[in-house]
């Protein structure tokens, strides 16, 4: 099986994965789907009815990332590029939505929007991936806080700006690191940007399913109740570990060896989970439980913010050291 | 043929920059006369309610769009007439009477008081008769009843225009309607819009209670926009 596999040109391969991912997802899905016939007719509690739904919620967002995956993949790098580039406009959207901001800020939200992310994506798409890494921590940190100073509201000053440069670095930023994953070359490995984009997202969202679980199942009390009611040590570290073994056995593509593979992994898994965990106590902040618009789902972009947090915060943590340990 | 090209255009560009989210909490969208009447904080109101509205209910809604502004140049006017199918109102024509303010009680001019002296003015015309107009024509409408963009957080007192048109057609469903965060896509003096998620709420139609006093009214009108904010 390993060799076969091995035996495959590149695309082969990640098809191969995209076939059995959605062939895993399909059977989990029917399994679900089953399930809320049996409830009705046997005993069921109310607390088994809740978590199955939860399940099935979680599930869908497990769909809905593995399609825009395929999509991603399957359309080619440059529009790959700019669908990243279009969520990444839905996320800022949310997250500025929920940010006060105030008359003073326009311009630096019309900077951010239309110039900083076009720009950030460009310089992805351009592979030019020396200054599409300092372009937002250097030049944008400097260019916001001047354009609100010429606005000249001092109200509030600080907190307004962080609040924006908080939106940039993480959707724009952050989410623009997974086109440039598809782009990055290795040396002797060309065409496994897929593969990797691939791999951050299954260890990602194996390790948060995983987490979620074993949230349910464990019934520990949580350890940062202020922020979150679900997450807790013990059913972070079983998500930690399934995220990295998945990532094991994702091993048989090059460039990973086992080892470095785990690694990689468990690298992405701790930035991604630890990452949902910030942005749920940023939520709390602002006093509220999701990022779609008061809960209420209609315009089809709500809550995207909710889903795609875990991977703005993985993906350029995993760049940065798939890029710094192979040299690529 | 443009004027469609264009409210497609539009309709696609509000929904990337806002969402154009509507919340239908009192009534469901239908096809009936009605009055929406909401708060008023940008002149991207209109635009806003009118992207909100589904397709067939936006055909037979005319919004109001202030006279001054939307005729500025040939584009607004061509934009308000042939893609919204809006209704110009004279803004300095006071809508006939005086602003009812709030809590203060100065005794108010009786409405047909106003009408009267204003009749004796060679250039007078009613500015709610085009509305008139339209409400006897069948048409839906969506007025602002407090006549300026507020900048406060509530918005400014209700000013009499809807208490007139609801005296005048009964059969019209008054619906308030609360428009949310508009002000911070495009605040005055800016050129350019911001995404960010907007909504429109529309709540329980209200009706003019038989012998229901002027500012009473307004008041309820008003209190009824107002308690949208929070739903």
């Amino acid at each position: 099986m390993n060799q076969f596999l091995r035996g495959l040109s590149s695309t082969q391969q990640v098809g191969a994965l995209f076939v059995i991912v959605f062939g895993i997802l399909v059977v989990v899905s029917v399994t679900a789907f089953l399930f809320t016939f049996r409830e009705q007719a046997g005993g069921h509690d109310e607390a088994w009815h809740a978590e199955l739904k939860n399940f099935r919620k979680l599930l869908r967002t497990s769909w809905f990332m593995v399609v825009v995956f395929w999509m991603a993949w399957a359309a080619g790098d440059t529009a790959a590029t700019v669908l990243f580039a279009v969520m990444a406009f839905f996320a800022l959207r949310e997250f500025i939505t929920l940010s006060p901001t105030r008359r003073g800020d326009h311009r630096s939200l019309v900077l951010a929007f239309f110039v900083v992310l076009p720009i950030q994506f460009w310089l992805a798409a351009t592979e030019h991936f020396d200054l599409f890494t300092v372009f937002i921590p250097v030049y944008v940190f400097l260019a916001i806080p001047v354009v609100s100073a010429l606005a000249g509201d001092t109200q509030r000053f600080l907190e307004r700006n962080a609040k924006l440069q908080w939106g940039i670095v993480v959707c724009i930023y952050g989410m623009s690191h997974v086109p440039a994953l598809l782009l990055l070359d290795f040396r002797s490995y060309q065409g496994k940007g897929a593969f990797l984009v691939f791999f951050l997202v299954f260890v990602v969202q194996t390790c948060m399913l995983v987490q979620h679980i074993a949230t349910r199942r464990l019934k520990r009390p949580p350890s940062a109740p202020q922020v979150s009611k679900s997450f807790n040590w013990s059913s972070w570290m079983l998500g930690m570990g399934a995220g990295s073994l998945a990532g094991g056995v994702l091993s048989f593509i090059p460039p990973f060896k086992p080892g470095q593979a785990l690694a990689m992994a468990f690298v992405a898994c701790a930035a991604g989970s630890m990452g949902h965990l910030v942005m749920k106590a940023l939520k709390r902040d602002r006093g509220v439980t999701a990022w779609g618009q008061r809960g209420i789902s209609v315009t089809g972009a709500n809550g995207l913010l909710d889903r795609v947090d875990a991977l703005c915060f993985a993906a350029p943590i995993f760049f940065h050291s798939a890029r710094w340990y192979f040299g690529a | 043929m443009l004027a469609k090209l264009m409210s497609l255009f539009l309709l696609a560009l509000v929904r990337v920059l806002t969402g154009a989210q509507a919340r239908w909490y009192g009534c469901p969208p239908k096809a009936e006369q009605r009055i929406y009447f909401a708060n008023h904080q940008s002149h991207a109101d209109l635009v806003m309610i009118w992207a909100a509205l589904p397709e067939e209910l936006r055909s037979i809604t005319r919004p109001i769009a202030a006279k001054d502004y939307w005729t500025k140049s040939a584009f607004k006017q061509w934009i308000t007439t042939a893609v919204f199918n809006a209704i110009y109102v004279d803004r300095g024509k006071n809508w006939g009477q005086t602003p009812i303010s709030q809590g203060t009680d100065v005794p108010l001019e009786a409405p047909d008081d106003g009408q009267a002296n204003l009749e004796s003015d060679p250039d007078f015309s009613d500015p709610l008769q085009p509305l008139i107009d339209a409400l006897e024509h069948g048409d839906s409408l969506i007025i602002f009843p407090e006549g300026t963009r507020g900048n406060a957080e509530e918005p400014q007192p209700f000013k009499a225009g809807l208490y007139n048109l609801a005296q005048k057609f009964p059969q019209a469903v008054l619906v308030p309607a609360w428009i949310d965060n508009i002000q911070r896509v495009m605040p005055k003096g800016e050129v350019v819009p911001v995404p960010i998620l907007c909504s429109v709420t529309f709540g329980a139609p209200i009706r003019l209670e038989a012998g229901e006093e002027r500012r009473a009214f307004l008041d309820r009108a008003r209190q009824a926009v107002i308690a949208l904010r929070e739903v």
